[in-house]
């Protein structure tokens, strides 16, 4: 197993998950983090030589439909739902250029 | 109040008005919520109209369904066009859902009327309700004490007779957890009975909707209901065996249930211990054959639940980034700023962790090591099972947790004594297997700072059906994979023997 998490980890996974953390919550995150993934080990005792990982329970794969169209929401309702929207489209601040980066 | 199968036979034969039932869930609401907060949205206006709607279908001779006129709570991150949608969360705080999740949609369809939405840990991530951005659940029995979680508030709210059924969701064991530390009936379907179209998505591959009742039969009746195919999810099983009452009632003789070693876990309370251990006697003695059985990896279920459900947590809340709906920061520059903020604000501190947790397992030079290594130990998990269930053993039975419901604030600090709440749960999440929570008795345990050297830590447990104590302590079937009427019916020997089903929380 991975050595014990560090501060640095701790700050590379908030940047990765767009999470903006203090100094002092870094260090706590650390720590809770680090307990939970010291427990997590207990699985390098499990055999788990040649079993095939298991993502989903269903045996079904690809479920399709006839390709019709169905009943939408009207653009309205999804403008009414977006916190700044206008003519018919979502406001964002500027995607391109200094503001761009996500 | 009555249950929700009575309350519906007597609407739709006219003896008792819809208004009359609703006009009483929502008094009992008024009368004990403000102390137990089960409840973060309540209808009175919306919920007493659709009940004189069904009076007068009723009146004009039309049937409005097998649920007629019983009231009925929705746990919050199940999506309802009445009122909000909040997850328990500052992200979604102010959020109005445009549809119906199809679980509700055909509640509705079957005349149940909603009376209001129920509390939860933030975006269903804890184990006892103190999680929510909006304050904390009470247990009905103990105010001092946690409903557990995630879903408390519909555990709460069928517990104190506010409503005899409700909607929860069920990733680890949010709704039978609860309902073992409220004294009710708490049902986690087979993956894939119950569609999550309109389930606020937390780990896909484990997520069900659950039922909460004071009794098997009113869980089986709105289970019923509620399952069956939808087009609207696509891992929804197209199945038409959805007559989950069919097994209600039968004999305690030939039911064979299988006890697993770790069922006495060095985790597990020395009361819960005694609850369990007397509820084994009493079954063996009404005819119910107990047999011991292996599930070799099951104490290793909590492990890969916590990389699983993380890992599937930090994808599936990556959607709240400040665009489409919910909150968005104020005052920000660029988009970057937006995502960011608008995420460190609008998420609880459990709800960042997790996401923090899972995207470092599904990480560069992390992801075999940690996440694909859970998937192969949670296949090692469902052949257990498989093998179990493959001797003829109709269900497994465990406690439902380790200890009856704790003090609020007890275990705010430390995660993974809150984690270890799911040991007996998470399996049948990780297998997609049906597993219930059945109130087996009630146990008397001192307070945690209360047991000091030379006092006595000796529990006072009740037999099942007794009266030993004033904290419930429910046990916990799991039952084969499209099997609810055959685990239900286990459920309702368990529910006989025992003689604890059915009651309300005392004011």
């Amino acid at each position: 197993m991975p050595d014990e998490l560090s501060i640095e980890d701790v700050r590379k996974v908030a940047r990765l998950a767009r999470l903006a953390v203090s100094d002092a919550d870094a260090e706590r995150y650390r720590a809770e983090l680090a307990a939970v993934l010291g427990y997590i080990e207990r699985l390098g005792e499990v055999d788990v030589a040649g079993v095939e990982p298991m993502a989903h329970v269903a045996d079904a794969v690809n479920m399709l439909r006839d390709d019709e169209p169905g009943a939408a929401f009207d653009p309205s309702v999804v403008e009414k739902l977006a916190p700044e929207a206008a003519d018919g489209f979502i406001r964002v601040p500027k995607v391109l250029g200094e503001g761009g980066g996500a | 109040m009555r249950s929700a199968g009575e309350i519906a036979n007597a609407v739709r034969a006219g003896e008792v008005s819809a208004e009359s039932v609703v006009r009483e869930s929502l008094d009992s609401i008024a009368a004990r919520d403000g102390e137990l907060r089960a409840f973060l949205q309540v209808f009175e206006t919306d919920a007493v109209a659709r009940a004189k709607a069904i009076d007068a279908m009723v009146a004009k001779g039309d049937d409005p369904g097998p649920l007629a006129g019983v009231p009925v709570a929705i746990k919050d991150n199940i999506c309802t066009v009445l009122g909000r949608t909040t997850c328990a969360s500052r992200m979604l705080e102010h959020y109005e859902s445009p549809y119906d999740a199809t679980a509700v949609t055909r509640l509705l369809d079957a005349g149940a009327v909603i009376v209001g939405k129920t509390n939860l840990d933030e975006f269903a991530m804890g184990s006892s309700c103190e999680h929510s951005a909006f304050g904390p659940t009470r247990n009905p029995w103990d105010a001092e004490r946690v409903p557990g979680g995630s879903s408390g508030g519909s555990a709460a709210a069928v517990a104190a007779g506010m409503v005899p059924v409700a909607l929860g969701s069920d990733t680890g064991g949010s709704v039978r957890q609860p309902a073992g530390l409220c004294g009710v009936v708490g049902v986690k379907p087979t993956y894939g009975r119950v569609s999550r179209y309109g389930l606020v998505a937390f780990a896909s591959s484990l997520d069900q909707i659950g039922v909460f009742a004071r009794t098997n039969a009113d869980a089986a009746l709105v289970l019923r209901v509620i399952s069956g195919a939808d087009e609207r999810d696509a891992t929804s099983a197209r199945r038409d065996d959805t007559a989950c009452d069919a097994g209600l009632g039968r004999d305690a003789a030939g039911l064979t249930l299988g006890v697993p070693s770790f069922a006495h876990d060095d985790a597990v309370s020395a009361e819960t211990r005694a609850v369990f251990d007397a509820t084994c006697e009493a079954l063996r003695a009404a005819g119910v054959e107990l047999v011991d059985v292996e599930l070799p990896h099951a104490s290793h279920g909590v492990a890969a639940y916590y990389i699983v459900a993380p890992a599937e947590a930090s994808s599936n809340l990556a959607r709240y980034d400040g665009v489409r709906y919910g909150r968005r920061a104020e005052g920000v520059n660029s988009l970057d700023e937006m995502y960011t903020r608008t995420r460190s604000e609008g998420f609880g501190h459990e709800v960042q962790r997790r996401i923090m947790l899972g995207t470092h397992v599904l990480s560069s030079g992390y992801h075999d090591a940690y996440y694909v290594n859970a998937l192969r130990v949670r296949r090692r998990i469902k052949q257990d099972y498989d093998a179990v269930f493959a001797r003829g053993i109709d269900a497994v039975l465990t406690p439902t947790s380790p200890s009856p419901a704790f003090g609020v604030g007890e275990k705010l600090d430390d995660p993974m004594a809150l984690y270890v709440e799911d040991l007996f749960t998470v399996g049948a999440n990780l297998a997609g297997l049906p597993a219930v929570s059945v109130p087996a008795g009630f146990a008397d345990p001192k307070r945690q700072e209360g047991v000091g050297e030379g006092e006595d830590p000796s529990p006072r447990p009740s037999p099942p059906g007794g009266e030993g104590g004033r904290l419930p302590v429910g046990v916990h079937l799991v039952g084969h994979a499209w099997g609810e009427a055959a685990l239900l019916g286990a459920a309702s020997v368990v529910e006989r023997v025992c003689g604890v089903s059915g009651r309300v929380a005392p004011a």
